[in-house]
C-alpha cells in the first residue's frame, strides 16, 4: 500500500524546477526542461489517478511515521484528479509560454516558477495534514507573488501588491486558526483532526478555528465579500500566467474549503452551509455583474472567475451528494475552460495589440480559426449544450431543485444567461465588428506554440461535453468519498488506532 | 502568566490591524510584520505555557512522560518565522517598486489597476 506515488507530482516539478534553475544562461533549454517536467508530472499524476481508481485511497507515510505522527501524503479521487489537472494546466501554460520566451515579459525564470507553482498546487491537494497544507499554500504563494511581477511592467507591482497584501492576511488567518486547533486537540492530521471532532461534545470549541479557516479559504478562493484582489491583479501579468493563475490559484483555496468543511469541520453544518449558501450567490450575482461592466477581455474573464468560484462553492452550501458531483465535474470542466479563455484572449492582443475589446475589432474575418476556438469554451462557459459547461450547470441546478432550492436554480439561471451576455460581447465587439481605423496589426504574431494549448483544451472541452458520463460517474464517487468521512480515517489511520480511540470514547461514556 | 501572553496576543492584534487600515504603504508593512508575530504568539501558547525540562524522551520509554511542554508547536513557529519573514522581504521590495511605479505611498493613490 505504502506506494511512493503520491509523492511524485510534488518531487518530480520540484526536480524540474531545480533543474530549470541551474540552466540560467538558456531559456530555451529551460523552456524544453519545464515542457519534459510537465509532462512526466502529468504521467505521474494519470498513474496516480488510475491507482486511485483501483484502490479508492493511496496514501504515503512520508519516512514512515504512521499516521497521526508524521506527514501523510493522501490521495482520494478528489485530490488525484484535481493533481492531473493542475498538472495539466502546468503542461499547458509552459508550452504557451514557449511562443512568449523572446519577448520582454516573461525573462528567464518563468519556467522553474511554474514548476515550483504547481509542486505547491499538487502539495495542497495531496497532503493530508493541516500545517503542511499551510505551508503547500506558502509554497504556491511565493512562486505566485514572483510570476505576478514577473517582467515587470507598472500595473504588475500595483496589482502585485494588492495581490501579496491580501494572501498574506489570508495566511495569517490560517495560521492563526491552525494554532488554535492544535491547542484544542492536539493533533494536524486532517485524518486524526476529524476523528478528535467527530466524538467531541466540545465540538462547538472548535468553531473559532472553523471561522478563521472559512475567511482564510475566502480569500484565496475569492469568495464574496473577499474577492476584490482578483481583477485588481489578475489582468496585470503577461497572459500566460494569467491563464496559469485563473485555471488553479482560486481553485486550490476551493479544494481546502471542500477537503475541510467535509472532513473536519462539520459539526456545526446549519450555520456553515447556511452562511456558505448567501455567500455563494452574493459571489455569483457579483462577478456576472462585474464582468458585465468592463471591456477589457482580461478584465471580464476575471470577473467571471469569481462568479464561477460562486457556481463551484454551491456545491459545498447544499450539500448533497449530486451537488458536490456537479461541482468537482464544474472544477474541471472550469479549469479546462477558462485557462483557454485567457490563452485565446492573450493570442488576440497579441495580433491587434491590445485586449479592450472596444478598441479591437474584425478577428472573425482576419483570424476565423481564432474565432472557432473561442467559441467553444465561451460557449461553455455561458452553459450551452452540448459543450460541458452546460453539463456542470444541469447537475447543479438539478441538485438545487432536488432540495426545493427554487431561488438558488433561479439565481443558478440568470448568471448562466448573463454570463452568455458577457462572451456575447467579446464576440460581437473583438471578433464580429469591422476592425476599427486606429487599430493597427502589431509587430506580435501568435505561433504554433500559442494554438497547441488552445487546441487541446478545445479538444477536452468538446469531449468532456459530449461523453459528460465517464467524468461524472467519477465525480459522484469522489463525492460519495467525500461525503463519508470515515473512509478517509479508515484509510490513514492505523485500525489499532481508531479501535483504541473507539474503546476510549466508549468508557467516556 | 496565559492571561499576560493572551493580552499581549490581543494588543499586538490590535496594533497590526490599525496598522493595516492605515493609508500608508510602510504603515501597512509594519502592519503585516506585527500580525504574524501575534500568530507565532498564538500558536506558541496553544502548547500552554508549561515550564520544565527539555522534552527528552527517556532510554526505555517510548513517549513523553507527564510535565514537559509541548514540542511541537515550537516547530511550527519555527517553520511559520522562516516563511513569515522570507514573504516580509519580498513584500518590503515589493512595496518600494509599487511606491515608485504608483509615485505614492498613500494606499488611496493605488487604484490604477481597479478601474
Amino acid at each position: 500500500m505504502n506506494t511512493l506515488l503520491p509523492i511524485l507530482p510534488i518531487a518530480l516539478p520540484l526536480l524540474g524546477a531545480v533543474i530549470g534553475l541551474l540552466a540560467r544562461h538558456g531559456t530555451s533549454l529551460q523552456a524544453t526542461v519545464g515542457i519534459a517536467t510537465s509532462v512526466v508530472t502529468l504521467i505521474a499524476s494519470v498513474f496516480l489517478l488510475t491507482a486511485v481508481h483501483a484502490a479508492d485511497f493511496v496514501v504515503l507515510y512520508l519516512g514512515d511515521w504512521q499516521a497521526p505522527f508524521g506527514i501523510s501524503l493522501v490521495a482520494d479521487r478528489f485530490a488525484a484528479i484535481m493533481t492531473v489537472v493542475s498538472s495539466l494546466v502546468g503542461l499547458a501554460t509552459s508550452i504557451y509560454a514557449v511562443g512568449d520566451v523572446k519577448s520582454k515579459d516573461l525573462q528567464k525564470w518563468f519556467f522553474p516558477l511554474v514548476q515550483f507553482l504547481i509542486m505547491g498546487v499538487n502539495g495542497a491537494f495531496l497532503t493530508g495534514d493541516l500545517f503542511n497544507l499551510y505551508v503547500w499554500f506558502e509554497v504556491m504563494l511565493i512562486s505566485s507573488f514572483a510570476l505576478m511581477t514577473i517582467g515587470g511592467s507598472k500595473p504588475q507591482f500595483e496589482g502585485g501588491f494588492k495581490y501579496v497584501a491580501i494572501n498574506l492576511v489570508s495566511s495569517a488567518f490560517f495560521l492563526a486558526g491552525l494554532g488554535l486547533l492544535y491547542g484544542k486537540l492536539g493533533t494536524l492530521n486532517m485524518a486524526d483532526v476529524a476523528l478528535k471532532l467527530s466524538t467531541d461534545e466540545s465540538g462547538a470549541l472548535a468553531n473559532s478555528s472553523a471561522i478563521l479557516f472559512f475567511i482564510a479559504f475566502s480569500i484565496k478562493a475569492g469568495l464574496f465579500p473577499f474577492f476584490f484582489w482578483l481583477p485588481a491583479s489578475y489582468h496585470t501579468p503577461p497572459m500566460a500566467v494569467t491563464a496559469l493563475f485563473a485555471g488553479l490559484l482560486t481553485k486550490v483555496g476551493v479544494y481546502a474549503f471542500y477537503r475541510c468543511f467535509t472532513l473536519v469541520f462539520t459539526q456545526d453544518p446549519e450555520f456553515m452551509r447556511g452562511t456558505l449558501l448567501a455567500l455563494t450567490l452574493a459571489t455569483m450575482l457579483v462577478g456576472v455583474l462585474g464582468a458585465a461592466s468592463r471591456y477589457q477581455m482580461s478584465r471580464i474573464l476575471s470577473f467571471h472567475i469569481i462568479s464561477q468560484i460562486g457556481y463551484i462553492m454551491l456545491g459545498l452550501a447544499l450539500f448533497t451528494e449530486l451537488a458536490i458531483a456537479a461541482c468537482i465535474f464544474y472544477t474541471i470542466h472550469h479549469i479546462v475552460v477558462k485557462s483557454n479563455l485567457f490563452f485565446i484572449a492573450g493570442i488576440a492582443s497579441k495580433k491587434l495589440g491590445s485586449d479592450d475589446v472596444l478598441k479591437i475589432g474584425g478577428l472573425y474575418k482576419s483570424a476565423p480559426w481564432l474565432a472557432l476556438l473561442f467559441f467553444v469554451p465561451a460557449f461553455s462557459l455561458g452553459g450551452i449544450p452540448p459543450l460541458s459547461g452546460f453539463w456542470a450547470k444541469f447537475a447543479l441546478i438539478k441538485a438545487s431543485l432536488d432540495v426545493e432550492g427554487y431561488w438558488v436554480a433561479t439565481i443558478a439561471l440568470a448568471v448562466g444567461v448573463m454570463t452568455l451576455y458577457s462572451m456575447t460581447k467579446i464576440w460581437g465587439e473583438a471578433f464580429w465588428k469591422a476592425k476599427p481605423a486606429q487599430c493597427a496589426e502589431t509587430e506580435g504574431k501568435a505561433g504554433v506554440w500559442h494554438y497547441l494549448p488552445v487546441v487541446g483544451f478545445a479538444a477536452i472541452t468538446l469531449y468532456i461535453g459530449l461523453m459528460a458520463q465517464p467524468l461524472f460517474s467519477f465525480s459522484e464517487e469522489a463525492a460519495r468519498q467525500l461525503l463519508d468521512p470515515s473512509l478517509y480515517m479508515e484509510a490513514v489511520l492505523p485500525a489499532e488506532y481508531l479501535e483504541e480511540f473507539s474503546s476510549t470514547a466508549n468508557e467516556h461514556e | 502568566m496565559e492571561t499576560l501572553v493572551a493580552i499581549v496576543i490581543g494588543a499586538l492584534g490590535a496594533a497590526s490591524i490599525y496598522c493595516l487600515l492605515r493609508r500608508s504603504v510602510a504603515k501597512f508593512i509594519v502592519g503585516i510584520a506585527l500580525m504574524s508575530q501575534a500568530v507565532n504568539l498564538l500558536i506558541f501558547m496553544s502548547a500552554g505555557m508549561t515550564r520544565g525540562e527539555a522534552p527528552l524522551i527517556e532510554g526505555d520509554a517510548t513517549t513523553l512522560a507527564s510535565g514537559y511542554a509541548d514540542p511541537l508547536p515550537q516547530a511550527l513557529i519555527l517553520t511559520a518565522i522562516v516563511i513569515g519573514f522570507g514573504l516580509l522581504a519580498f513584500t518590503l521590495a515589493l512595496s518600494q517598486r509599487a511606491i515608485q511605479s504608483v509615485g505614492s505611498d498613500d494606499l488611496e493613490d493605488f487604484d490604477n489597476t481597479d478601474k
